[in-house]
């Protein structure tokens, strides 16, 4: 890899080859030294915490990490506890819904942008505004929104449309469809954009040809130009799939988890454990099946990218 | 749906099928036009109701109608949002959340574009065996959830002495931005002609000579995206605020979720609105001064590896 590099040896020279302790630390020192933080940052961070979390999800510790190990204790009782369950079935019910709404309405909003329309930049504009703003300001203003009393519902009814009700951010059982409308506000814009840059990138021949060859708008659009949008496609739902596995700040600043435990995600779930439970060896084994959930969104994406290749 | 591919010139002797002017209000554009508006209204309407909300008074909201343009427009919320709000234990409104968010955001965005610039370039013209690795680890290592390196970082912060001050914000900031960015700019210096740097080697310049002197004055473009980037993400971040600040140096984001969602007294919706609305000016005027510029910047943040 460093041969077929621009050849940057510094001082070494070409004709005496440098010893091996020549190459590892001086060869290019200056590089490295620049590369230091990069290479501190994943040493550190993204290997030693990670390999630390991992380690001590298997201690019992509770203030401190210093716990004696403990096996799969922490886990066996993270399974028994109705709240992380809740949060699992949460994240993976809000997940699908928000994954196929972000896309779904991401690709029909890129489409009909697509059309040559007028005021195109004023309606991109729109859409991508709530994109710009936190976590914290979308849940606060749809907090607003949705209450009950004096939001939308309250509206309605004191207009005399007495029956109107919207309460879902109240209702245990609608709770997570309240979180949604807030998500895709947020994030819809941006997938749009993303979307909208795939389409313009799909040539302009293929439409022709499909013109020509009679095909119908919208089956050109599914059978041609969506799969054509692999690459697209593949960072907005890597994308969208880390957010969601993410989603914290949303949920503290519309639910706070309410009502009950009925809007609990496991990022929270580690939160509270860590830092106001006082349990941080339950607060890691959720981590540790966080980073457990990322990689199995992770794997096949990396074999598709990198490992499959090959067979196209 | 027609308008993608439109015929531009007809060959010879073809008379170019369907009606050629046409009219601008087929049922076609209706309904994309309905379409389009209507998600308009979508995206729009918490703005909207942010805004009425701030500025009216406690009475007029009890009486009932988020749509209602306030009667009389009343500066009173904003005044006690930015000055007086309780966040928690204090009473000071979030000013001084605004500038825990300045003296957060400036450094970190700062910082943290250097070294990913420098890493960026050295990956690029400097490259030593093993940094593919190092690139590979670091760009993956930014899909983890946070939640696992939180605990670790508070441990590492605390040995170091800066945890609970802004100095540990601003080093987190830094470390989980550095994927990213170095990512923008190793394909950004990957892009310029390699002539340049060879020629510059060729003239006897070191590292940091062929950096300041050739690489920084031609990746201003970049720089822009990077900084529009980092600035609306460390601006709107709640987690590492909440975790690394320390009671004393809230963000504002952390603040501002204090005065709304704290449990004491009735809540004061206009001032709650406000101070909303107070929070996301920053990004929002980024958002619409650097137009264009930061929907590359958040498509350039979008395209990992």
């Amino acid at each position: 890899m460093a041969d077929t590099a621009v050849h940057t040896g510094e001082g070494t020279g070409r004709a005496a080859r440098p010893g091996l302790l020549n190459r590892i630390f001086l060869h290019n020192l200056s590089g490295k030294i620049a590369a230091i933080p990069m290479m501190a940052t994943v040493l550190i961070v993204f290997i030693g915490c990670t390999i630390w979390t991992i380690y001590f999800s298997f201690t019992n510790s509770r203030l401190l990490p210093t716990g004696k190990f403990v096996g799969f204790d922490q886990y066996e009782r993270l399974f028994a506890t109705s709240r992380w369950n809740v949060s699992v079935t949460n994240l993976i019910t809000y997940g699908v819904f928000s994954l196929v709404f972000t896309l779904g309405l991401g690709f029909l909003l890129a489409v009909l942008m697509d059309q040559k329309i007028r005021f195109e930049s004023a309606f991109r504009t729109i859409m991508l505004y709530p994109f710009a703003l936190s976590f914290i300001v979308t849940g606060l203003v749809w907090q607003w929104i949705m209450n009950p009393t004096l939001g939308l519902q309250g509206t309605m009814r004191n207009l005399g449309w007495e029956g109107f009700t919207f309460d879902w951010i109240a209702n245990p059982r609608m709770v997570l469809f309240a979180l949604l409308i807030a998500g895709l506000w947020q994030g819809v814009g941006f997938c749009m954009v993303l979307m909208l840059a795939g389409l313009r990138g799909v040539d302009e021949e293929i439409w022709k040809a499909a013109r020509v060859d009679g095909i119908p708008t919208w089956r050109t659009y599914i059978s041609v130009v969506l799969p054509m949008m692999r690459g697209v496609l593949v960072t907005a739902v890597v994308l969208i799939g880390s957010g969601i596995v993410r989603l914290y700040d949303l949920v503290v600043a519309l639910t706070n988890g309410g009502p009950g435990i009925s809007s609990e995600v496991p990022a929270k779930y580690v939160y509270n454990y860590m830092f106001s439970g006082g349990n941080i060896g339950q607060g890691l084994a959720a981590a540790t099946m966080m980073l457990l959930t990322v990689l199995i969104i992770m794997v096949p994406w990396a074999y598709l990218e990198f490992g499959g290749r090959g067979r196209r | 749906m027609s308008g993608s591919a439109p015929t531009t010139t007809p060959i010879a002797g073809v008379e170019p099928r369907g009606p050629r002017p046409r009219p601008f209000f087929t049922p076609k554009k209706i309904m994309l036009y309905t379409t389009l508006v209507f998600f308009s209204l979508y995206f729009l309407f918490p703005l909207y109701v942010m805004l009425v909300t701030s500025f009216k008074t406690m009475p007029e909201i009890r009486f009932g109608n988020i749509f209602a343009f306030p009667g009389q427009i009343n500066f009173d919320a904003w005044v006690k949002a930015w000055t007086s709000a309780c966040t928690g234990l204090t009473c000071e409104g979030l000013s001084p959340g605004f500038w825990n968010s300045v003296k957060i955001t400036i450094p970190s965005t700062i910082v943290s574009i250097f070294i990913a610039a420098v890493n960026g370039y050295a990956l690029v013209n400097w490259r030593f065996k093993g940094s593919e690795i190092f690139f590979a680890i670091l760009i993956f290592g930014s899909f983890i959830p946070y939640q696992v390196f939180l605990y670790p970082l508070v441990m590492i912060t605390r040995e170091l002495g800066i945890f609970g001050t802004l100095q540990a914000v601003i080093v987190v900031h830094t470390i989980f931005g550095m994927p990213i960015l170095t990512l923008l700019f190793r394909n950004y210096f990957a892009s310029l002609p390699v002539e340049l740097f060879k020629a510059a080697r060729v003239d006897g310049a070191g590292f940091w000579r062929i950096f300041f002197e050739i690489m920084l004055p031609m990746s201003l473009p970049i720089f822009v995206v990077a900084l529009i980037l980092q600035v609306t993400g460390i601006w709107n971040d709640f987690l590492f605020g909440v975790v690394f600040a320390g009671t004393q140096n809230l963000p504002m984001t952390v603040q501002l979720n204090n005065i709304v969602n704290s449990a004491q007294g009735t809540p004061e919706y206009n001032v709650n609105m406000a101070a909303t609305v107070l929070t996301g000016l920053v990004p929002l005027i980024i958002y619409f001064v650097s137009g264009k510029l930061f929907v590359r910047g958040v498509a350039a943040g979008a395209v990992k590896g």
